[in-house]
């Protein structure tokens, strides 16, 4: 199978990843690596990419698929620009997370876990983030953190990265 | 005595915790660290070369105990790495904080990662290893940028590295991350995480301290473990014991989250009382009714709000209200909750988060799940509530980590006290 070729720079990161591990344990990088090809793939993984992360870190890529397949952060489906990670765990849910949901699938069209047909947004509903005393929350593309959320910072929010696409087309 | 431990380099009084706010305070330099008294300990264990042993000593007569949860006396692990056998040993730091109701590490690493670092060096120099990870779950972007470049400037300064301080010892630290789990806090899970494996736990025996991280001696603590460590050796094993009660020595940070008005973490005395922890954190919101407190992160079992209010805030008080102190998450919700819906909401979370690994866990997760979204919607029978309580004990203890538990002790704690909401739950069902 050809694979997609790792980029430059993603071979750079990944060679700083396994700097951090025992010489014989490259595997230790596959997170990091994966993260950042993921990253710089426009938010999802392909087969094609980890197979390439497989063979650059001397792996069999059923390897390399098996870890993928079993974290959260991996997307498999093309998302959005921006993707809402939004908590409704116990503490976020007590503080409004569910009236924060509803008023994202209300305004963007679309409900939990699916993507907005222009391709800008996708939402997603996630465990604890780990800002539980800053609930409700909400976490854009596995970044910064938006917290002790309302409906109007909710609106801002939208409003400022709708502009932002637009500005960047 | 507020955030003198974990969040000394902190405010005292800090008016939000968000992200934003905290980062006007600028705490996580190495300037910052240093004005705090940061690395003095560690420059001292340097320059008069102590005897790892005696640090040993120190924490084991802190009484110092894991924070992550399980409790375990840290000087009691520490001394479990044999400083006898050669080659590679690792000291693993557990930043895979995930427990919903959890919150304080994440400020620790972010706000101030110097102080984990030096914990993490005064802990590989104690147990002989040369080289200690900080694996931190990978939603952690924020934390782990400040943890790199709190890394790259102690490496500058010669904190860490080959030859430290011009001395014969050399630590290497570095950060690590997941692509998030929260089966990764587990410590067996943690290090096959790290190692790039799927993180399912590892069978114990053999445990970590013998064959760890790549077959290696490995101790693993939480953050806030490690994080407490130079503060203890600082201000010596007896100034903590005395912060907090005999048996539980020293301080802890509780988030508390939920129905109050000042919502944050609180680094207190153990043996605090929970009032006290309640008026700190501003009292209940709108003035309502206390109704139950979730006091360890959500694997531990509910207690209402009128026991809670008697008791105090160490290990064995929390444990006779018939809960446990676990990573002091604290969950706070007032009359107005659903506990029905509370339950229902974590048995989604063990659902989803389970590894899969063993048949009781896996399918149990999903049948607890499925149990309480009928109760909730009132399409199950009164028995239900019975199979529901049977499924979750048939899990408990039969499983290779203690997930199995963490879902089948806050479904007996939920029926323990709030049976009657279940069954209000499937009469109004019945009744249409």
């Amino acid at each position: 199978m050809t694979a997609q070729p790792l980029s430059e720079s993603s071979k750079a990161v990944i060679d700083g990843w396994v700097k951090k591990f025992p010489k014989d344990h490259p595997r230790a990088a596959l997170c990091g690596a994966l993260k950042h090809v993921q990253e710089e793939n426009g938010g999802h993984l392909t087969d094609d990419l980890m197979t390439s992360v497989a063979n650059y870190l001397g792996l069999p890529p059923i390897e390399v698929f098996e870890v993928a397949s079993f974290y959260d952060l991996c997307e498999f489906q093309p998302i959005g620009r921006y993707k809402l990670a939004v908590c409704t765990n116990v503490s976020c849910m007590l503080c409004g997370s569910t009236e924060i949901v509803e008023h994202l699938e209300k305004r963007l069209g679309i409900k939990m876990g699916e993507t907005t047909p222009d391709g800008l947004f996708t939402l997603r509903d996630v465990e604890c983030l780990a800002a539980c005393i800053n609930a409700p929350m909400l976490q854009l593309n596995d970044k910064e953190l938006y917290e002790k959320l309302t409906i109007a910072d909710v609106d801002a929010l939208l409003d400022r990265l709708i502009d932002e696409a637009k500005t960047k087309e | 005595m507020l955030n003198e431990v974990c969040f000394r380099v902190m405010p005292k009084d800090i008016p939000s915790w968000d992200d934003a706010s905290l980062a006007q305070n600028n705490t996580w330099t190495l300037e910052a660290y240093r004005a705090a008294g940061g690395y003095k300990v560690w420059e001292s264990i340097i320059k008069e070369k102590t005897e790892p042993r005696s640090i040993i000593a120190k924490l084991k007569k802190s009484v110092l105990r894991g924070r992550g949860g399980a409790g375990f006396p840290t000087g009691l692990k520490w001394s479990f790495m044999s400083p006898g056998v050669p080659g590679e040993k690792y000291l693993l730091c557990n930043s895979d904080e995930s427990e919903p109701g959890t919150c304080k590490d994440r400020f620790i690493l972010t706000e101030n990662p110097h102080q984990l670092l030096e914990g993490m060096l005064i802990g590989c120099y104690a147990m002989g290893a040369k080289v200690g990870y900080n694996l931190m779950r990978g939603e952690f972007w924020l934390p782990f940028q400040r943890c790199e470049a709190a890394l790259k400037e102690a490496m500058d300064a010669g904190l860490i590295g080959d030859n430290i301080l011009g001395s014969d010892v050399s630590i290497h630290l570095h950060n690590s991350t997941t692509l998030g789990a929260y089966i990764c806090g587990e410590e067996t899970a943690l290090m096959n995480a790290l190692e790039g494996k799927r993180p399912h736990p590892r069978f114990k025996p053999p445990f970590p301290a013998n064959f760890g991280l790549w077959g290696r001696p490995t101790n693993i603590n939480n953050t806030e473990t490690i994080a407490s460590v130079p503060v203890i050796l600082e201000k010596g094993a007896d100034w903590f014991v005395d912060q907090g009660t005999e048996k539980s020595g020293g301080t802890k940070i509780f988030c508390v989250s939920g129905h109050v008005n000042k919502p944050g973490n609180y680094e207190v005395p153990l043996g605090t009382p929970f009032s006290e922890l309640l008026e700190m954190a501003g009292g209940m919101r709108n003035g309502a009714k206390l109704k139950a407190v979730i006091p360890g992160g959500s694997s531990m079992p509910v207690v209402p709000g009128d026991i809670m209010m008697k008791t105090n805030l160490d290990y064995e008080s929390i444990m006779q209200a018939g809960s446990m102190l676990g990573s002091g998450g604290m969950i706070i919700m007032d009359e107005s909750t659903c506990m029905v819906a509370v339950a229902r909401r974590f048995a989604r979370f063990y659902k989803h988060e389970s590894c899969g690994q063993c048949t009781p866990c896996r399918e149990g997760s999903g049948w607890v799940y499925r149990l309480l979204c009928d109760i909730e919607q009132g399409k199950a029978s009164m028995d239900d509530i019975d199979r529901l309580g049977r499924v979750a004990k048939q899990i408990e203890g039969r499983t290779i980590c203690v997930f199995g538990e963490a879902i089948a002790w806050p479904v007996e704690g939920f029926l323990k006290h709030y049976r009657h909401e279940f069954e209000a739950c499937i009469q109004r069902g019945k009744e249409g």
